[in-house]
């Protein structure tokens, strides 16, 4: 056991999207080394620790909620963590991960593993094509976080600036509540 | 379709958030609110078309009255009492637009009229940072056909802008709406493909005054879709100085 931290503990997750938010999160530039003073990440892409920690006072979640391994994530995610921000346009609407939701899985199935396959698999050969082994099935519907968990705050944007990000997490260091939308927007 | 109002000489007084303001007889709340600077939300509304009252974002309170009234489609009278701004109506207004993001496939990020939007930007000024109802996400068309122009349904508020214009501006009548509810959508002639129209003169007005990014010009890649829509203003001036 190490002794409790006084700095606050933040994660950050990736779920369904393209990590483009923990590129702009990376584009925080110097102030990552203000921020390194100001919190302590416990988990993230970009550290080592891979278990979600038993308790985070703050989550940024990036991607949309995909397959039931998003899912389950989320949901131990929410039950950890004191305050989760959605991050970015997938994790606050669905966003792009969300536009296969206008055709069911087996369309969806079929066209990326069938119709766009170098070699056409015969049908005797498709169930052995699509993957089932290894891979987390996927949600009839790609949705945004907050269909599936309690979010407190949302960060719109494809990607979130990264001056949006720092003036989210500063104002959530600072105990105060960010006006989201006068820094980024659906789309930004 | 409403018939455009005609605004007499008579002059009126009425008073909009405690702000005593004057117009002529005829004048709609929305005319008289923004002549004095009181800026009401709408989507739906453009100045030089006839009046729909679809987009519902332009509701105000009215003193005496239960129900909320469009100010674009309220002609004002003697002694109105007008509040434009409130938590009920920001409560409404937010709803709307939550609806309108709800409802079909705006997918800002690839769109092509991703910050060139009213929608976006009308999400923005609301304050509305995430959608509280389940998005539908209905599976449309997107009508390719034209050799010029693109009717992307995904994108489409349905507010009648397009079919207002190129009936009353372009003198057409190529759009129309068909169905009800969620399943209305614009279409072309007798819902056909519009590049095989035969009433389309391709004027492109349609493109130019649609808020979102529904009607665009082909060839227009994420961003890149601006619209123009000063046009209007000139063209209904002329027909106002027509015998």
């Amino acid at each position: 056991m190490t002794t409790p931290t006084p700095k606050p503990t933040v994660a950050t997750v990736w779920l369904d999207g393209c990590s483009g938010c923990h590129m702009s999160l990376m584009d925080l530039d110097e102030r990552l080394i203000t921020l390194a003073g100001l919190v302590e990440v416990l988990h993230s892409p970009v550290v080592d620790q891979k278990q979600f920690p038993q308790q985070v006072d703050l989550t940024l979640v990036e991607g949309a909620v995909s397959s039931e391994e998003d899912l389950h994530k989320a949901l131990i995610i929410r039950a950890r963590s004191k305050l989760v921000v959605a991050l970015g346009d997938c994790a606050v609407t669905g966003n792009v991960p969300a536009m296969r939701n206008y055709f069911d899985r087996t369309e969806l199935f079929a066209r990326a593993y069938v119709e766009n396959a170098q070699e056409p698999p015969t049908p005797e050969e498709r169930q052995v094509v699509l993957p089932v082994v290894g891979v987390p099935p996927l949600r009839p519907h790609a949705t945004a976080l907050h269909e599936v968990i309690k979010v407190d705050m949302f960060l719109p944007g494809c990607p979130p600036p990264a001056d949006a990000i720092w003036y989210v997490l500063t104002e959530i260091l600072a105990g105060r509540a960010p006006a989201t939308t006068t820094v980024s927007r659906f789309g930004q | 379709m409403n018939t455009p109002i005609d605004v007499g000489t008579e002059s009126i007084t009425l008073r909009i958030n405690d702000q005593d303001v004057s117009c002529r007889k005829g004048e709609t709340v929305l005319q008289v609110a923004r002549e004095n600077g009181i800026d009401i939300p709408t989507l739906c509304y453009m100045e030089g078309l006839s009046i729909w009252g679809g987009c519902r974002l332009c509701m105000v309170e009215i003193a005496g009255s239960p129900k909320l009234q469009a100010a674009c489609a309220t002609v004002c009278t003697e002694g109105m009492n007008i509040s434009t701004h409130s938590p009920r109506l920001e409560n409404y207004r937010r709803m709307i637009v939550e609806l309108l993001f709800a409802e079909r496939n705006h997918v800002c990020s690839v769109c092509v009229s991703n910050g060139h939007c009213e929608l976006q930007a009308m999400a923005v000024k609301l304050g509305i940072d995430h959608v509280r109802f389940p998005y539908r996400f209905p599976h449309l068309e997107v009508d390719n056909s034209h050799d010029r122009m693109r009717m992307d349904h995904n994108r489409c508020i349905l507010c009648s802008r397009c079919v207002r214009v190129c009936a009353e501006i372009e003198g057409a009548h190529t759009k129309d709406i068909k169905g009800r509810g969620v399943l209305a959508a614009i279409i072309h002639d007798l819902d056909q493909n519009w590049g095989e129209s035969e009433t389309c003169t391709s004027c492109g007005k349609c493109v130019n005054i649609c808020p979102t990014g529904a009607l665009t010009h082909r060839g227009t890649a994420v961003g890149e879709m601006t619209k123009k829509t000063t046009f209007l203003p000139y063209l209904t001036l002329m027909r106002e100085d027509q015998p």
